[in-house]
């Protein structure tokens, strides 16, 4: 029972997971912006969310087992393998072979941190419906 | 959680482009100079910057990538000659060298490596704001 009620967490909290892996990446990106040689990264977010969440969107996969299920599906999100990084294209390339366009960079990072707040404010939207089912039994 | 190497990433860049501030500083307080330590001409100092790939617990291990300083190399291009028969410098010829600083080129160099110390910075407020929000998650 608890179990169905915390799905939909899951999908959030994967997303969360992935946004702070992608603002990883392009911190990791701004930081190399002057190393020679350096290649930008970055992964296809659709992509990595879909393939993260396949088990938990397939029919009967998420609430089917009430009683083994949550620690059959923990392990199955514990053990998500990490997205698959592409390699960025210079859009004007530089003599020390460094990839990292600083625009395109800033742009992919304000975008993921305003996308990351999304996320939480969904979750922190869900977190309260429930608390908020569970209040009103006991108050007035 | 990804979030907080995102820290040692953009920690790692400013640490690297404050030490190239700091080359950038000596290059031109030393504009000027005559003579070293060594009785030869100042040369122009650069720092070269390396990715540093931070090992993370399950994950593309080159996900994350910090930067260090590899090495601070000594530019070899021939100082600036003057003459001058009167300065207590001059070889035989008359002739004074002064070091190969070009300060157009150190103002730039301060220039980029200033901008780059600032997007660091904003990187790490950014992350900053987003751990403090998830942090508050689900309480109110």
């Amino acid at each position: 029972m608890l179990q169905r009620m915390t799905t939909q967490f899951d999908f959030h909290a994967e997303t969360l997971r992935l946004r702070a892996e992608r603002q990883r990446l392009i911190a990791s990106n701004i930081a190399n912006a002057d190393t020679p040689g350096y290649q930008a990264r970055d992964f296809d977010f659709a992509q990595a969310l879909r393939d993260t969440t396949q088990d938990l969107r397939a029919p009967g996969a998420g609430g089917a087992g009430e009683l083994g299920s949550p620690i059959a599906r923990g392990a199955a999100l514990g053990s998500t393998t990490a997205p698959r990084l592409n390699y960025a294209l210079a859009a004007q390339p530089s003599l020390d072979r460094n990839t990292v366009d600083m625009d395109r960079e800033r742009a992919s990072f304000a975008d993921n941190a305003l996308r990351y707040e999304a996320s939480l404010r969904f979750l922190n939207g869900s977190l309260r419906t429930l608390t908020e089912a569970m209040r009103s039994h006991n108050g007035a | 959680m990804s979030l907080f190497s995102i820290f040692h990433v953009a920690g790692s860049a400013v640490s690297a482009q404050s030490q190239r501030l700091n080359v950038v500083a000596s290059n031109l307080a030393n504009a000027d100079t005559v003579a070293g330590p060594d009785g030869q001409a100042y040369r122009a100092r650069q720092v070269t910057f390396q990715t540093v790939f931070m090992r993370q617990a399950g994950g593309d291990p080159q996900a994350t990538a910090g930067v260090r300083v590899a090495a601070v190399g000594e530019d070899a291009a021939p100082g600036r000659r003057v003459h001058d028969p009167r300065h207590p410098a001059a070889d035989a010829d008359g002739y004074v060298t002064y070091s190969n600083v070009n300060a157009v080129e150190e103002m730039v160099n301060m220039i980029a490596a200033s901008r780059s110390y600032q997007n660091n910075v904003e990187v790490m407020n950014t992350a900053r704001t987003l751990l403090v929000k998830t942090l508050q998650l689900g309480q109110n």
